[in-house]
């Protein structure tokens, strides 16, 4: 594989599929990954000779082992990752199981943890590594009916920090993107008077647009981030301005 | 044995970037000046050379070049 290595969790829609298309564009061999075939063999299909879609369960340790060592042995070590996949399982605290909270916290940040882990050998040894975490709007303002989810995307900021002053000097940057409200198949679900209210919100007064969480994200990915680690880059049309 | 020795020192001198002989009892922080990254690569070098994999816990006890000597010597 003469191409860098770019794997990209969450693949098969919404900002992960923008995302997966950008960094293929950018010249990168693009893993995207899903949780059925389908997702997988969709990858596949919109990626073609740019990269290739795989199965894989982010919330599930042998699952990540495994795909980890194919990925490894057959295509090469990741340099860039992308941790892009999530869920939403929104519930008022007061009525939240036990279940919502840690899917949530399962899928959308160990994950985080266990992945980045994963590729941090190879990253290592090629002295050079980009871990590129989407997180969300909601992980800054908080967002009722949301407290999982909101705790999980402010997790990752947390950790990102961290594992940035852990890798700095092994040339590896970590950063998080911020994604306001975005239109994508999560945010169809929204009622139209939860939407109208937020527009109301957004300066720019639009939903933003999955290729524009896209660049962001091959921006951090290219030479010219290289500076740039732990930070946390907002991309909401102006709606939160930390 | 010696060669394990010689081929251990090799791998220590390249992560560290130590230049000068290696002692035997050298620890790799307080003498050969490596941070903790340091040792979590050097752990990862002596799995490829001697083909073995160290579990976390092992890797840990394994803070001088005579530890690495005796773990190799015992498991690759």
């Amino acid at each position: 594989m003469d191409k860098q290595v770019a794997l990209v969790t969450g693949a098969s829609r919404g900002i992960g599929r923008a995302i997966a298309e950008r960094l293929a564009q950018d010249g990168f061999f693009v893993i995207g990954t899903a949780t059925t075939d389908n997702g997988a063999d969709s990858i596949s299909a919109y990626l073609g000779e740019h990269g290739k879609g795989l199965k894989l369960d982010v919330a599930n340790p042998d699952s990540i082992a495994e795909v980890m060592k194919s990925i490894n042995d057959e295509i090469g070590a990741p340099i860039v990752l992308v941790n892009n996949a999530g869920i939403t399982r929104d519930n008022l605290l007061m009525r939240m199981k036990d279940e919502e909270w840690d899917d949530i916290i399962n899928t959308n940040l160990t994950s985080v943890f266990r992945m980045s882990k994963a590729v941090l050998r190879g990253m290592m040894k090629a002295k050079t590594g980009r871990i590129i975490n989407i997180s969300s709007v909601v992980g800054s303002t908080g967002n009722a009916g949301q407290a999982n989810y909101a705790a999980a995307k402010a997790g990752m900021v947390g950790f990102a920090k961290s594992m940035a002053k852990e890798v700095g000097s092994r040339n590896i940057t970590i950063n998080t993107v911020s994604p306001g409200f975005i239109d994508t198949d999560m945010t169809k679900e929204l009622s139209d008077d939860i939407k109208n209210t937020l527009l109301s919100s957004i300066p720019l007064s639009r939903l933003g647009k999955a290729e524009e969480i896209a660049h962001t994200v091959s921006f951090l990915a290219s030479n010219g981030a290289a500076y740039i680690t732990g930070e946390n880059i907002h991309v909401n049309g102006g709606m939160f301005m930390p | 044995m010696s060669n394990i020795e010689e081929r251990v020192k090799k791998i220590v001198a390249e992560q560290l970037g130590v230049k000068e002989d290696i002692a035997t009892d050298a620890s790799f922080v307080d003498d050969l000046g490596a941070d903790s990254l340091d040792t979590v690569e050097l752990v990862m070098a002596l799995e490829e050379e001697f083909e073995c994999e160290i579990p976390d816990d092992e890797a840990e006890k394994i803070t001088t070049v005579q530890q690495a000597i005796d773990y190799v010597v015992k498991n690759a």
